[in-house]
């Protein structure tokens, strides 16, 4: 343990209401702590440099999976454990329960939370590429309100939030509208298991007399955020699948992301496996 | 009959149960962590930011009590400032000349650890900085002269024949350049020590270690202290693979040092992960140069070699993991005709160590890879190539060692093709993967690796083993051979049990105790079960001789008998002792001014073959499929023995697909788990092991060595399996799938 424990703070407020209430107190003094599984690994290495952390493990309001008429919604807690068992989400939401799957081992699996997935921020997160194919919906609270907000728009730059210091993320919504996707989901990690990803590739389309109608793009580990590649699709869009299409592309999507090299891979690297993953993808969705 | 009941009493080639398999399931096994002491503070190394330059100030940061803090820096050393190993060059701790980053400049100790953490890092060096070099290319360019005359640790050559001449009437020649890279050796338990140490009572030190007696020598210089003022004791060790050869005495050292100062108050140091990774050895990286003449029949005329080995800041082991390189470069063929030139050079990186395999998997891998290539050019087969050109009894090695055991190296290739149905599916691949997205290829690797040290080393060592008997018939067995969990304990206890005949239950392995134990030597070179595993064999017959000649035993005789034999030898004579000391097998010789001669007593002989995976969408390759199958002389046991080359091949194949050290300015970038990926169990295949036993006249029941065996092969088998697959050579590793990508793209 590199950390010094005295100079670090942890508070366990009861309820929902008293977390926000510390939030509000003392904006950008606390910081959320929820199964830790990003935040013990700093702290162990000495290189967790905020000092005051809210745990919020056990709010019982931040936790549970609701099935609703047109939508899903997610406790911001909910473990990749649960996102894996929760039959709804298996059926309509495979995108996420495989990549749960490829998140850590097993403990971390039954520790990490979606809602630590998203607000850590990295570009390299497994699940995030998943909700954004999705179009998932955020639900933020704090003492000022709750405010709803697309996912896509939350990611604002490497480690970057669309997100108050006052705020928590509680929720995460999923419209049941996806469930007839056609889906790929893809990570290219270091290694089989227990790895991070160097390319994540999350999508979903849907096919329509040979064209296809609808289609879905999200990436991982290849930009400063997850990012949507919303150039990619509308090129995409109403297309058949043959060679130019698929040529035309792969090459729009690389210069819609923006890999860089890193000690886990390079952006070369990046570039053609994500343009080789968007041909595999459309090759899959032409022959179903 | 008598035959009969002999082999069902046998205990060697049984797979008894772990000695301290129990205790270390149970979780009642103490490693060093687990040890605490009345009044025990911790140390803390505070290490260079840089990779070279000159000190001019320490500075010890503002807010810390540091009148609390036991503070030791180079002019603390009563002794001589050096780890006293082969050559004395590399410092405890850094007096004004920093060369390598990480480099251990000052020690803290406290008995609160994280506020020691703090005034770790609150401890800064002002440092006047020096140019470094980081690769072997620059440090034989003398960019910098860092290291002696010439950056040159050692060099060696080996001549056999006259390898000018054959150019000239060879049908081919054909040259490769060949490329290995540093790799951690990830034992599970950190290194880590607790010292006791005072001018009165002298030095003890408890830790995790593979040398007892390393450590013991490096302290004596260090304090200057007669030899019964140490006392070096092993504790349960977690992992070594060679990473707790020699580092040990640094950590050791360091401990004592602290607890010196602190007036023998208990000092305890645990390296964390992050520090294991960043500060201590790893493997050599390796170039490797091949130019061999063949002529057009494919028998081998001659064979030109140059290796190199990037030693680090210091010399350390680098000459003997040159050395074992170095004659294990040329492999197990005839060839009339070689040259090897060798060298360990300097770099300002932490200093390179012992690792499984110790140059041969460098040397190897060069020479294994290259083969294919001649063989292509020459159009043969790589099997029919190796087929016209493996050695056998009677022909010599390249350092002249006439071969004196009947080695079947076409009848190892033969049976493991059989195993792996490589004949079928070589032809078979190569036909379906046109435009296949998932590319399979097969391949292999034929080598040799010799057991024990090399050429007189195991004279010069003189490894004593000692063996007592106890009234109640309970027999200890006496070495420095540390059980690190290879199984060393196990198998020396089935040695004596089958040299004595009695229960294995009878047998105990004492605690290796510098003040108790005599010097068995290193846990190291394949050499504990074939070297000592012999000595514990004699130590225990020694017991037997005793008894018998005193009349106590008779010829034929049970537990019971021995038991009393023993109660009776204890009432008249006192405790039962033997000892046995090393003496190396008729006709061995060896020069080592010329680097000619018998360098092993024997060698363990295999043949692996790797099937693997490319996918042209991730550029990732997945070995599939893997058979070792070796001639091992005799298995002593055999779940251990399964297990070792199990263990060498898991760790071959990240050697080769997966462990990548990321350096910046001489410093490992990736020093964490997440981030330096070895294989899980999810990136192995099935590791099919088979062995073949000739056994060997000279080791315990005719066992070899096999621990650093299995290291070897994968690393050419697998890269010959991937040009297999994807008609792309790749001669470094490790190949990760970002260099996969360049070759192939640039190959589509």
């Amino acid at each position: 343990m590199r950390a010094y424990l005295p100079d670090y703070e942890l508070r366990a407020p009861r309820s929902l209401t008293d977390a926000l209430a510390l939030l509000a107190r003392e904006p950008g003094g606390w910081r959320a702590f929820a199964g830790g599984t990003d935040l013990m690994v700093l702290l162990e290495a000495g290189l967790l440099t905020h000092r005051k952390f809210l745990s919020i493990w056990h709010l019982p309001e931040l936790k549970g999976i609701e099935v609703a008429n047109d939508h899903v919604t997610l406790g911001a807690l909910t473990t990749y454990t649960e996102v894996q068992r929760d039959e709804t989400m298996r059926r309509e939401f495979p995108l996420l329960g495989a990549a749960a799957r490829e998140t850590g081992g097993i403990a971390i699996q039954n520790r990490g939370t979606l809602g630590g997935n998203i607000v850590n921020a990295s570009p390299a997160a497994d699940s995030p590429p998943a909700l954004l194919v999705y179009d998932a919906e955020l639900e933020l609270v704090s003492t000022r309100g709750t405010r709803l907000l697309p996912y896509r728009e939350f990611h604002t730059g490497y480690k970057q939030m669309n997100m108050q210091s006052d705020e928590l993320l509680t929720r995460i919504r999923l419209p049941r509208t996806t469930g007839d996707l056609k889906t790929y989901y893809r990570k290219v990690g270091t290694r089989k298991a227990q790895a991070i990803s160097k390319v994540c590739f999350a999508a979903g389309a849907r096919m329509n007399d040979g064209r296809i109608a609808d289609v879905r793009l999200a990436l991982g580990s290849v930009a400063p955020t997850v990012v949507r590649c919303t150039q990619t699709e509308e090129l995409l869009r109403n297309q058949t699948i043959d060679e130019a299409t698929t040529k035309a592309a792969r090459e729009m999507l690389m210069t819609e992301i923006t890999p860089i090299d890193d000690m886990r891979s390079t952006a070369d690297y990046r570039l053609n496996v994500a343009a080789n993953l968007l041909a595999d993808f459309l090759r899959q969705l032409k022959h179903t | 009959m008598s035959n009969q009941t002999d082999t069902q009493t046998k205990i060697v080639g049984k797979p008894v149960p772990r000695k301290e398999g129990r205790a270390k399931v149970t979780g009642a096994a103490r490693y060093i962590d687990d040890l605490r002491m009345d009044g025990m503070l911790y140390g803390a190394t505070v290490r260079s930011a840089v990779p070279r330059g000159r000190i001019r100030e320490i500075k010890f940061g503002a807010g810390l009590p540091w009148d609390e803090f036991v503070v030791v820096t180079a002019a603390d050393i009563p002794g001589e400032n050096c780890v006293a190993l082969i050559l004395l060059d590399q410092p405890y701790l850094v007096a004004k000349f920093i060369n390598h980053a990480e480099e251990p400049i000052l020690l803290l100790a406290h008995a609160d650890k994280h506020l020691l953490e703090k005034a770790r890092r609150a401890v800064t060096f002002d440092v006047e900085p020096l140019s470094p070099i980081f690769t072997l290319e620059e440090s034989l360019a003398k960019k910098e002269i860092i290291w002696g005359e010439d950056n040159i640790f050692k060099s060696y050559q080996v001549n056999k024949g006259n390898v000018d001449e054959v150019w000239a009437q060879a049908d081919f020649i054909i040259e490769g350049e060949y490329r290995t890279g540093a790799q951690e050796q990830l034992y599970i338990e950190p290194n880590g020590v607790i010292a006791v140490a005072n001018a009165d009572a002298g030095v003890t030190v408890w830790g995790s270690m593979q040398c007892p007696y390393y450590v013991h020598k490096a302290l004596l210089k260090l304090f200057a202290l007669p030899e019964e003022k140490i006392r070096v004791i092993q504790t349960e060790t977690g992992g070594g693979f060679g990473g707790k050869e020699e580092y040990p005495s640094m950590i050791a050292g360091h401990a004592a040092l602290l607890s010196w100062k602190a007036g023998g108050r208990p000092v305890k140091i645990i390296y964390d992960r992050a520090e294991d990774m960043v500060a201590t050895t790893k493997r050599h990286p390796s170039r490797t140069r091949h130019r061999t003449a063949v002529n057009k029949d494919g028998k081998l005329l001659g064979m030109e070699i140059e290796f190199v080995i990037d030693g680090g800041a210091y010399a350390t082991l680098s000459s003997v993991v040159l050395s074992r390189g170095t004659i294990h470069a040329a492999g197990p063929y005839n060839c009339p005709n070689v040259r090897i030139n060798a060298h360990a050079v300097a770099t300002n990186v932490p200093p390179h160590g012992a690792f499984r395999g110790f140059g041969a998997p460098q040397s190897i891998f060069a020479l294994e890879r290259h083969l294919d290539k001649v063989a292509q050019v020459v159009g043969l087969s790589p099997a029919e190539f190796r087929r016209r050109n493996f050695i056998h009894e009677g022909e010599t090695t390249a350092t002249g060692q006439v071969i004196r055991e009947p080695v079947d190296m076409e009848g190892l290739l033969a049976r493991a093709f059989e195993l792996t149905d490589y004949q079928a599916k070589r032809e078979r691949f190569a036909r379906a993967n046109e435009g296949r997205s998932l590319k399979r290829g097969i391949g292999f690797a034929s080598f040799m690796h010799g057991a024990g040290f090399t050429g007189s080393g195991e004279v010069y060592l003189q490894s004593i083993v000692g063996a007592e008997a106890g009234a109640d018939g309970r027999v200890r067995l006496l070495a420095a051979s540390t059980e690190i969990g290879q199984g060393t304990n196990t198998i020396f206890a089935q040695i004596a049990a089958d040299a004595l005949q009695i229960d294995f239950d009878l047998i105990e392995v004492a605690q290796p105790d510098t003040s108790n134990v005599p010097n068995s030597g290193p846990t190291v070179a394949s050499r504990t079960t074939m070297i000592v595993g012999k000595l514990v064999e004699s130590a225990a017959l020694g017991l037997k001789q005793t008894l018998q000649n005193s009349g106590l035993l008779k010829a034929n005789y049970t537990t019971d008998d021995w038991r009393a034999a023993c109660r009776r030898h204890v009432e008249q004579f006192g405790l039962l002792k033997s000892f046995s000391q090393y003496k190396p097998p008729p006709g061995i010789n060896w020069d080592e001014g010329k680097y000619q001669g018998d360098a092993y007593g024997a060698y363990a002989w295999a043949v692996y073959v790797a099937e693997v995976t490319v996918d042209m969408l991730t550029y990732e390759a997945r070995v599939e499929d893997f058979v070792a199958l070796q001639e091992v002389g005799k298995v002593v046991h055999p779940v251990l023995a399964a297990g070792q080359i199990e263990g060498g091949v898991a760790q071959a194949i990240g050697f080769t697909l997966y462990e990548n050290v990321v350096w910046s300015e001489g410093r490992m970038l990736n020093n964490q788990m997440t981030n330096y990926i070895i294989p899980t169990s999810a990136d192995i295949p099935p590791i099919r092991v088979y062995f073949e036993e000739q056994p060997y006249a000279y080791g315990p029941a005719g066992a070899k060595g096999i621990g650093e065996l299995p290291m070897d092969g994968g690393a050419p088998a697998i890269l010959n399996a991937i040009e297999h697959a994807t008609g792309v050579a790749f001669n470094h590793v490790p190949l990760l799938p970002e260099a996969l990508m360049q070759a192939l793209n640039q190959t589509a």
